[in-house]
């Protein structure tokens, strides 16, 4: 303080030799208040100023300085680049300001969370950047809790599984309403652009009640981008070395004070012909597909009021099969095989929510969603059509008893699904519906235990009356030592051909062993999971880190068997005996140094169910699974935004058993086990500016690939013709770039 | 008569006197991290009556919602007091402060400097 007295003392000297530099200090609030007191002063220097009353300062100028550095208690301090002796307006931020924490420790891209009850893994914008590619399905290629694999080898399908089970079982929804079930549960993921979604949430094990008892192996919430924070522009041009291109571009405006608009344009299209495998068959569909959404914002503070109304409508249309198939003349014949899956899918939806101003605890929520969904298909002689409706209102009362530490989250929720399906020239109609009611306790004491029960009642024409209980259970062990255990039973119709779409690209015949279930003959699906986890921080060599291992089962009570181990048919049936699916995986996060972040993973999947061939682990669900990631970015100077990012995954994936083929002739049978796979994959990023950035990347840059995914690929239309034998990537390396254009 | 007066005087008053339920007050807290925030927010709803306690690391503002006919801010002041922290009003018995974990030591001013540079 002293030495600053002296400074002001000597400062007239200086002002008469040297040129000086003058400016003004406010506080960062609404009505910028000057800032008297504040220490203004030259880095690396003793030269300095204190503000004055009207938040005045002047300080000698060289060109030797450069960095000013601003100070004041209670604010938060800022450095700025001065090029030449100009009057400097500077606008101080109070430190309580809750954004303080974002600048000095780096917001991790995926992150488990320390506080929560339920074992929750929140991926952000930044970590799904890391996949630049393109929509929901494969937006989780870089998570090693889900796996991501082909369907078939033929529709170019991802399908997703976590605890080992496929994503019928999970819970996906966007914001909070289940949206890929039913007629969508096939193709639902790659009809979210990636660059739609803000965040994803994944619950492992049994997820909460509030959405639905349907979730078994766990939820998955993907929150999409809002009108008021997304940017104003934004564009995303996409180009792969497979001839896939895509196109996202981003409208956001305010219409009033209130209320604000965003439109959101997806098209992507790839209309090259692809066989790397000389196969005959294409390695992916040829499709186009266009998708539009409409958001409505409406804020208002003073009220408590929040809402959003969606409008979203989508047009999808692949076609794969034979290179040479022409659907003009060889659709549903035997001229070549070929396939066509056209969907057409629209969706409304509507929120509202209310936080009393007064009791901060106190809110409601308010969501209802309709949606049409039609897919008229074929895929060689099979034909596949389904309509399905599908109505979702739920309200949800947040409240507390006696304190904060007990919340209570209760409400009502009502469904009802429309499904008219045709199989070959079968025709099959349900209605399902349901109305039930859920409560949610949780009991936080602010310190070690944090503790979530929830129960719902359900009555559904076609499930009965039953009743869902959840359980999760958080405890601070010792410091940075968090144990997690969750128990919870889940209930489901299995939409069987929704869900199992590649049996129709086989020669199978299609049985359903069972009568007198009210869901095709067959009975509900229902099962209970149970988890444990544990997470440690840690500090090694002064660097952050963290290793998390956790193992869940899911126990089935009836399970829809699906059963390919006859090569000539495709069973459903259900379940007598055992089936479970046993998942442990251990996961280490660690920065070695600055800006340089690395996960290692490990999964060991025990999935077996009785079939009537006996009991066997569920096919294509590998063993072992070996998962690694780093990623590092360069450190942004102070008023720059040139940045570069890096991005590298690897995956190994262990034998995955195939189901029998031993009823094929000879040259189409397949051994018992498949080969082990490799993938590799690498992304970097340049940024330019705050407006502009560029990207370009490899998928499966070693260039594996499963020689034959198709079995008698020769001869499409005997009797052994299967492509659900996928268990790696069928077409090899694939180049992309791209680049986003954003105005805030 | 007057008695019946006197009862409607009284009736009077004491709905005129109602206390609020969910009562809304703001009081400020010495403290210097998140350890203390925890310590702080728990004394408060450990307070029979107290809804809400949501305690300002920076601004040392602790808010309060609470039920007037079940407490009132001297009772959680003195719950808050009795767990090792100063109010504007009350302050704690050194006993009470010296229970309070090192890096909490609010009144020292080397533990304020640490804090700071976080």
């Amino acid at each position: 303080m002293k030495q600053i007295i002296y400074i002001i003392l000597l400062l007239p000297l200086f002002a008469i030799s040297q040129s000086e530099l003058k400016g003004t200090v406010f506080e960062d609030n609404a009505s910028k208040t000057p800032l008297p007191g504040a220490n203004v002063i030259w880095l690396g220097t003793t030269f300095g100023d204190v503000t004055d009353f009207d938040g005045k300062f002047t300080i000698p100028y060289k060109k030797e300085y450069n960095k000013l550095i601003i100070s004041y208690v209670g604010y938060k301090t800022d450095t700025l680049l001065i090029s030449s002796p100009k009057t400097i307006t500077h606008y101080l931020k109070p430190t309580s300001e809750l954004d303080e924490i974002k600048i000095t420790s780096r917001k991790k891209p995926s992150s488990i969370s320390y506080l929560s009850s339920q074992n929750v893994i929140n991926v952000s914008s930044d970590e799904l950047l890391k996949a630049a590619c393109c929509n929901l399905s494969e937006s989780f290629e870089t998570n090693p809790s889900i796996d991501v694999n082909f369907a078939d080898a033929v529709t170019g399908t991802r399908q997703i599984k976590m605890l080992g089970l496929t994503s019928p079982y999970i819970l996906i929804a966007t914001e909070n309403i289940p949206s890929i079930r039913g007629a969508s549960q096939a193709f639902g993921l790659s009809f979210i652009p990636g660059t739609w979604v803000e965040s994803i949430q994944i619950t492992k094990g049994a997820g909460s009640v509030v959405n639905g008892y349907e979730s078994i192996a766990g939820q998955i919430n993907a929150e999409l981008v809002k009108p008021t924070t997304d940017d104003k522009l934004f564009v995303n041009l996409y180009g792969a070395s497979n001839a896939r291109l895509e196109l996202n571009t981003h409208f956001n405006t305010k219409v009033s004070d209130k209320w604000t608009t965003g439109v959101y344009l997806h098209g992507s299209t790839l209309n090259t012909k692809h066989d790397v495998n000389n196969d005959n068959f294409l390695d992916m569909p040829l499709y186009n597909q266009v998708n539009v959404m409409n958001r409505w914002q409406y804020t208002n503070p003073e009220k408590g009021l929040v809402s959003f109304i969606n409008l979203k409508y989508l047009k999808d249309d692949k076609q794969t099969g034979e290179i040479d198939f022409n659907p003009e003349t060889d659709k549903l014949t035997t001229n070549n095989w070929g396939s066509e899956i056209d969907t057409e899918r629209y969706e409304v939806s509507a929120k509202l929510g209310y936080v009393n101003a007064e009791l901060p605890w106190q809110s409601i929520g308010v969501q209802a969603a309709f949606s049409g969904h039609q897919q008229d298909s074929y895929f060689g002689l099979n034909r596949y059509d389904i309509r399905h409706n599908s109505l979702y209102a739920n309200v949800i009362y947040n409240t507390i008893i006696s304190d904060s530490r007990h919340k209570i989250k209760t409400g009502i929720s009502y469904t009802y699904d429309n499904y008219d399906e045709l199989v070959n020239t079968t025709d099959f109609n349900r209605t399902e519906n349901s109305i039930g009611g859920f409560i949610e306790y949780n009991y936080f004491n602010l310190d070690k235990l944090n503790v979530t029960a929830g129960l719902r009642l359900d009555r559904h024409n076609l499930l009965g009356t039953f009743v869902t209980p959840r359980l999760h259970l958080r405890y601070t062990t010792w410091e940075k030592g968090v144990f997690r255990a969750s128990v919870g039973r889940g209930k489901r119709s299995a939409n069987i051909f929704a869900e199992n779409q590649k049996l129709f690209s086989t020669s199978r015949n299609i049985n359903i062993l069972n009568t007198t279930g009210a869901i095709y003959g067959l009975d509900p699906e229902i099962a209970w999971n149970y988890g444990v986890s544990f997470l440690q921080g840690f500090r090694v060599f002064g660097r952050k880190g963290e290793v998390i291992a956790d193992f869940y089962r899911t126990d089935f009570k009836n399970q829809v068997v699906v059963d390919y181990e006859n090569a000539q048919q495709v069973n459903f049936y259900n379940l007598a005996g055992e089936s479970y699916a046993n998942s442990f995986q251990v996961e280490l996060h660690y920065e070695p140094f600055n800006n340089f972040n690395t996960r290692l993973a490990y999964k060991n999947y025990d999935v077996k169910t009785q079939y009537t061939s006996g009991n066997l682990e569920r096919p294509l669900t590998p063993k072992h699974r070996f998962f690694a990631n780093a990623s590092y970015e360069t450190e942004v100077d102070e008023g720059e935004s040139r940045q570069w990012k890096f991005d590298a995954t690897y995956n190994w994936l262990g034998a995955q058993r195939l189901s029998s083929t031993q009823n094929n002739p000879i040259q189409y049978q397949l051994p018992e086990y498949s080969e082990t796979v490799a993938t590799f994959n690498a992304q970097v990023t340049k940024v330019f500016s705050p407006k502009f950035e560029v990207y370009l990347g490899g998928e499966n840059i070693f260039n594996t690939r499963q020689e034959n995914p198709i079995v008698s690929a020769d001869n499409p239309f005997g009797s052994s013709f299967d492509t659900t034998f996928v268990y790696g990537p069928i077409f090899g390396a694939n180049y992309f770039a791209g680049l986003r254009f954003k105005i805030k | 008569m007057k008695n019946l007066l006197v009862t409607f005087v009284l009736l009077f008053t004491l709905t005129s006197f109602a206390q609020n339920k969910n009562e809304r007050a703001s009081l400020e807290v010495d403290g210097v991290c998140l350890m203390c925030k925890k310590r702080i927010e728990k004394a408060s709803l450990n307070t029979k009556g107290v809804k809400s306690a949501i305690w300002n690391v920076e601004s040392h503002e602790l808010k309060l919602i609470f039920d007037e006919r079940k407490t009132n801010l001297e009772t959680i002041q003195k719950s808050i007091v009795a767990v090792g922290h100063d109010t504007k009003t009350l302050k704690a018995t050194d006993e009470a402060y010296e229970t309070v974990h090192p890096c909490c030591k609010y009144r020292d001013e080397e533990v304020q400097e640490d804090h700071k540079k976080e």
